[in-house]
């Protein structure tokens, strides 16, 4: 096989991790600060993508323009969800959390299946099919834009952890959940802002994956899976490790779908996930708990 | 034996526990061939639920790749019977023990490593999607092409190969679910099972009052997921074709332990009243939205989603020591 | 393997003939029904994954159902009772539906698109001696198994794979050009697997023009197909030769405009390249595959009567594989009953055993079953996109087009 197959190969799966890492990196957050394992992740996603598709439809509004209030619904779905749901579960056993998310899951695929119809919808951007030809290499013009995005999000949601008063705030509840309650901080309110932003996250990742895949009420589940396999790889609670985690998850697969059957390729993407679980447990960017 | 097993449980609960078995055994006679094919459903979740409650309910290990037993245990036995003309119950014989063998590794590279709580149960749900796909590659198995049995004649009821009437799958069902039952009071009643407790509530507690931890745990799974490869033979020989998308699959796992969560983890009843109350309210929406004229797809989900959605909330430790409390049964654990 | 098609030309026209004689006679009796007669409708359980992962297909087969009463009683055919039912892509709840829909007395029934669901339908229906009719399901097995009241009216992969070699070879001889090399590429899922067994056993008798190159496999649940279309376009050969479903049909050819490939022709042997939210979705860039699939004759009397249905009651959405099959499912049924006058599902199964349906929607002389209750006579058709229209171009008897070779570049399509 000519040598710049396996360039195309490899830019296209770094290009597609890191859209992947996006989504993650919503579901890393919220188990950073919350310590909920959000099993809604895929579907909250699919919530996004139909509102970025009625837009169009309606209004011919180009999602990525869209993205912002479209994360900001979600952020305003997930904040609410975390104060009306989530809050009393927050000291609850892992399985009690898990069957109220689970059931949150459900009702939202089952409801986009009564509102949305199950039929693939998409959006017809004008860009949708183009691409760069930078000598043999040829870059997915979509691809592209959502990986800098993926990019510019991350680095915005570091930032407003590292640098602003609220973010310092609901990384003291990460820390320290006794210790915040102690020194007068809102937990609740924190922790309904931090799970908001893991929603918008995730609202703005469906956005940029809407110009790349098409949306069924029934992918949720999938995605959900995915982020997971994602986060833990990369470290959960880690920002950079999502993103890290969704670029090494997105080669992976891209480079053994080459390499082997592409049929096979989701293998590697959890033989990689065992063998972080064992030999780094923390994930490749996560601290070591104590 | 039997007086190690009863001792401590209220008469009352006795008598009830006697008197459901007694309209199981006798139901066929007066239920109609749906009713039974729901009951097969209900006591096949169940069993299984038994058998994960094992694990998490008893030893505190969750997992959310039970799928991957119920599958190995059907594919092997399945195997065998297409491929060697091997009979379920000798089959058993090899499926059972594939199954543990896969939990044992599973487990040894866990709890060897340390892989704990929601890192654990993602591993559970990775080995099982690891297996879904390597089984769509599997030829010998008929691949992601399914595998098919030949199809029972339901002319007699032949025990020995699995081949007959539902009815006959109905008592292989209860008689299994009986079974496990008592079992699990058995274990729980036993040494093991006090350690199991002891390491849920608190694993480094358990550890520094000088039980091996990593032992304990490792039974846990390993009976766990020997017992839940048995119901896996039952499945393939009742339904007769197995597709790895539909067997091994992660909703597969996701609605084995649903039952148990709602009727309560860590107790004995709770995963069989889980599962009745689980296909029960599934059975009765479809029901009562087709006598309402509603047909909606989606609608029946929805309604059921609610239902998890309230009694997750109103009830956290599930529905069963909440009907204990109501109908007198002091103790939780019968 | 080959179809007598001179035989068959003749058998056309006299069917055609004959068709119209029937119509007529029907036309002029219709007011009185002959339903009537025989009492009350049959009740028939239609089984459908309308929710879950499949939910997609099962409604729109669910279309076909829908046009059905008015279709039947235009034909003069007695009425059915229709009783749905929802498997929620899950074989559980096909068991336990199937189950229920016996016990409300259901005295046959129809489905359930999905090969998993339709062996835990067959089972039931086998057990109860009521008789089942597929509408659609390609896994081989299910046919092979030695069911009694289980029918088929959908061809296996075998069949499939046949007629689809006979048709490119056809089409090849029309337009004069064909290609040297193809890549296989197919969804590793039931209807995959078997398609790919099935070249293996059956491309070796027909002496293609082209040589499989490279066999590629994707997992039906894939996201991304890039690294597939890298791999298939680095093989440089000139066809791509498809098995698939609709969403990687979509993001297939999308990968195939962006990284700047049209090979000389995509010819695909099963769903996704043909239907609407296919068309739709690629507006332009969905001209030109082929697909060579279970099919309508477009100039059968009964396929004009079910698309005129099908228009009225859903406008804008293209008759395809999922109607037209769900709909003779439900037509095998409603003739049997006319046939056997009575309910007894005995009777049913012997009546359906005896099916001789010529007047049908599909491709073929009509329907009818092997002793294993298997429509063996179906022929696969052909079809082309054209400008959001789908054309049948092969084969001969049945084609309303001309095919259009090569497929046009896809970046010069403006």
């Amino acid at each position: 096989m000519p040598a710049d197959v396996y360039l195309n190969v490899a830019v296209g799966g770094v290009l597609t991790g890191l859209v992947y890492g996006l989504m993650a990196l919503g579901l890393s957050v919220i188990f950073g600060v919350v310590r909920v394992v959000n099993f809604a992740h895929g579907e909250m996603m699919t919530i996004a993508m139909y509102i970025a598709v009625t837009l169009f439809t309606a209004f011919h509004l180009d999602p990525l323009i869209m993205l912002v209030p479209i994360a900001a619904v979600l952020f305003a779905f997930g904040y609410v969800l975390q104060v009306r749901l989530i809050n009393p579960f927050i000291t609850r056993p892992e399985y009690s959390q898990f069957l109220l998310l689970v059931a949150v899951a459900i009702i939202i695929v089952n409801l986009l299946l009564i509102f949305f119809g199950p039929d693939a919808q998409n959006v017809q951007a004008s860009y949708a099919f183009d691409s760069f030809q930078i000598g043999a290499l040829i870059v997915d013009a979509t691809k592209l834009y959502a990986g800098l995005a993926a990019i510019v999000v991350a680095t915005a949601l570091f930032a407003f952890f590292r640098s602003t008063r609220l973010g310092t705030a609901i990384r003291a509840c990460a820390d320290n959940y006794t210790g915040a309650l102690v020194v007068g901080l809102d937990v609740k309110h924190l922790y309904a802002l931090t799970f908001g932003l893991g929603a918008a996250c995730v609202g703005a990742a469906g956005c940029m994956l809407l110009l790349i895949f098409d949306v069924t009420p029934a992918v949720g589940p999938a995605y959900t899976l995915l982020a997971f396999v994602i986060v833990i790889t990369g470290g959960l609670g880690s920002m950079p490790g999502a993103l890290i985690g969704g670029v090494l998850i997105g080669l992976t697969e891209a480079m053994a779908g080459l390499l082997f059957t592409p049929s096979a390729k989701s293998m590697f993407a959890f033989g990689i996930l065992v063998l972080v679980l064992l030999f780094r447990p923390q994930g490749i960017m996560g601290k070591r708990a104590t | 034996m039997i007086s190690t097993l009863i001792e401590g449980v209220p008469r009352r609960g006795l008598a009830l526990l006697g008197a459901l078995l007694v309209a199981l055994v006798g139901a066929p006679l007066l239920a109609s061939d749906y009713l039974i094919a729901v009951l097969i459903l209900i006591l096949y979740f169940a069993y299984i639920g038994q058998a994960w409650n094992i694990m998490m309910g008893f030893a505190g290990q969750l997992s959310l790749g039970h799928a991957l037993y119920v599958g190995l245990g059907a594919y092997t036995a399945a195997s065998l019977y297409v491929h060697f003309g091997i009979g379920p119950w000798l089959g058993l014989l090899v499926a059972v023990p594939v199954a543990a063998l896969a939990s044992a590794f599973i487990g040894f590279l866990a709890f060897r490593f340390r892989v704990a709580g929601v890192y654990f149960a993602i591993l559970t749900i990775a080995v099982a999607e690891f297996a879904r796909v390597g089984f769509d590659h599997l030829s010998w198995t008929g691949g992601s092409g399914g595998l098919f049995l030949p199809v029972a004649q339901f002319t007699h009821n032949d025990l020995w190969h699995m081949r007959g009437h539902p009815v006959m799958f109905y008592y292989i069902q209860l008689a299994a679910t009986a079974l496990a039952f008592v079992c699990c009071r058995a274990l729980l009643k036993s040494r093991v099972g006090y350690f199991w407790l002891a390491i849920r509530e608190d694993e480094e507690a358990a550890r520094s009052a000088g039980i091996d931890v990593f032992h304990y745990k490792m039974i846990a799974v390993v009976i766990s997921a020997a017992m839940t490869s048995f119901a896996g033979v039952i499945y393939a020989f009742y339904y007769n074709n197995l597709f790895p998308e539909q067997t091994f699959h992660i909703s597969r796992s996701i609605e084995i332990i649903l039952g148990p969560i709602v009727g309560g983890i860590g107790t004995l009843f709770g995963p069989i009243l889980g599962a009745a109350l689980l296909t029960g309210v599934a059975e009765t929406l479809t029901a009562a939205l087709a006598a309402a004229g509603i047909d909606l797809p989606g609608a029946k989900q929805v309604f059921y989603g609610i239902c998890l959605l309230l009694v997750i909330t109103a009830l956290p430790d599930g529905v069963w020591p909440w009907v204990c409390a109501r109908i007198g049964l002091g103790s939780r654990k019968k | 393997m080959k179809r007598k098609s001179q035989s068959k030309m003749a058998r056309v026209s006299r069917r055609t003939f004959n068709a119209g004689l029937g119509a007529a006679f029907v036309a002029g009796t219709a007011p009185f029904s002959i339903v009537r007669a025989q009492g009350a409708a049959l009740k028939v359980g239609v089984l459908l994954p309308r929710s879950g992962y499949q939910a997609g297909i099962g409604q729109d087969c669910q279309r076909g159902v829908d046009i059905t009463a008015g279709v039947l009683k235009d034909l003069g055919m007695p009425s059915l009772q229709l009783m749905s039912a929802d498997t929620e892509t899950n074989v559980d709840v096909a068991r336990a539906r199937a189950e229920k829909l016996i016990g409300e007395g259901a005295q046959l029934l129809v489905g359930a698109f999905d090969s998993g669901q339709s062996s835990a339908i067959a089972q039931v229906a086998e057990q109860k001696g009521i008789p089942y009719v597929i509408n659609i399901a390609a896994a081989p097995p299910i046919t092979e198994q030695g069911y009694k009241f289980v029918f088929r009216n959908f061809p296996t992969a075998g069949m499939i794979l046949r007629d689809a070699f006979i048709d490119q070879k056809q089409i090849f001889a029309e337009v004069g050009a064909a290609p040297k090399t193809a890549v296989f590429m197919h969804v590793n899922d039931t209807f995959g697997t078997a398609m790919k067994g099935g070249i293996g056993a059956v491309m070796p008798k027909f002496d293609m023009p082209y040589k499989i190159v490279e066999t590629i496999a994707y997992d039906p649940a894939a996201r991304d197909l890039s690294v597939e279309i890298s791999k298939a376009k680095a093989t440089g050969a000139d066809a791509l030769l498809m098995v698939s479903r609709l969403n990687d049909a979509i993001l297939l050819t999308r990968e195939m405009v962006k990284q700047r490939w049209t090979p000389m022709a995509v010819m695909s042997m099963g769903p996704g390249w043909y239907e609407d939210q296919y068309l739709k979705t690629l507006s332009k860039l969905s001209d030109g595959p082929l697909s060579f699939a279970p099919w309508y004759d477009p100039n059968k009397k009964l396929s004009k009567q079910l698309d005129a249905a099908l228009a009225n009651a859903h406008p804008g959405v293209n008759m395809n594989v999922n109607h037209v099959y769900t709909f003779e499912a439900l037509l095998i049924a409603a003739d049997a009953y006319k046939r056997a006058g009575s309910t007894d599902p005995k009777a049913l199964a012997d009546a359906i055993r005896k099916t001789d349906i010529k007047d049908n929607v599909t491709i073929g002389p009509g329907i009818q079953f092997d002793a294993k209750g298997q429509n063996d006579k179906i022929i696969g058709g052909g079809i082309q996109n054209r400008g959001g229209k789908l054309i049948t171009v092969a084969p001969k008897e049945a084609a309303n087009g001309k095919p259009e070779w090569p497929l046009t570049p896809y970046d010069k399509r403006g």
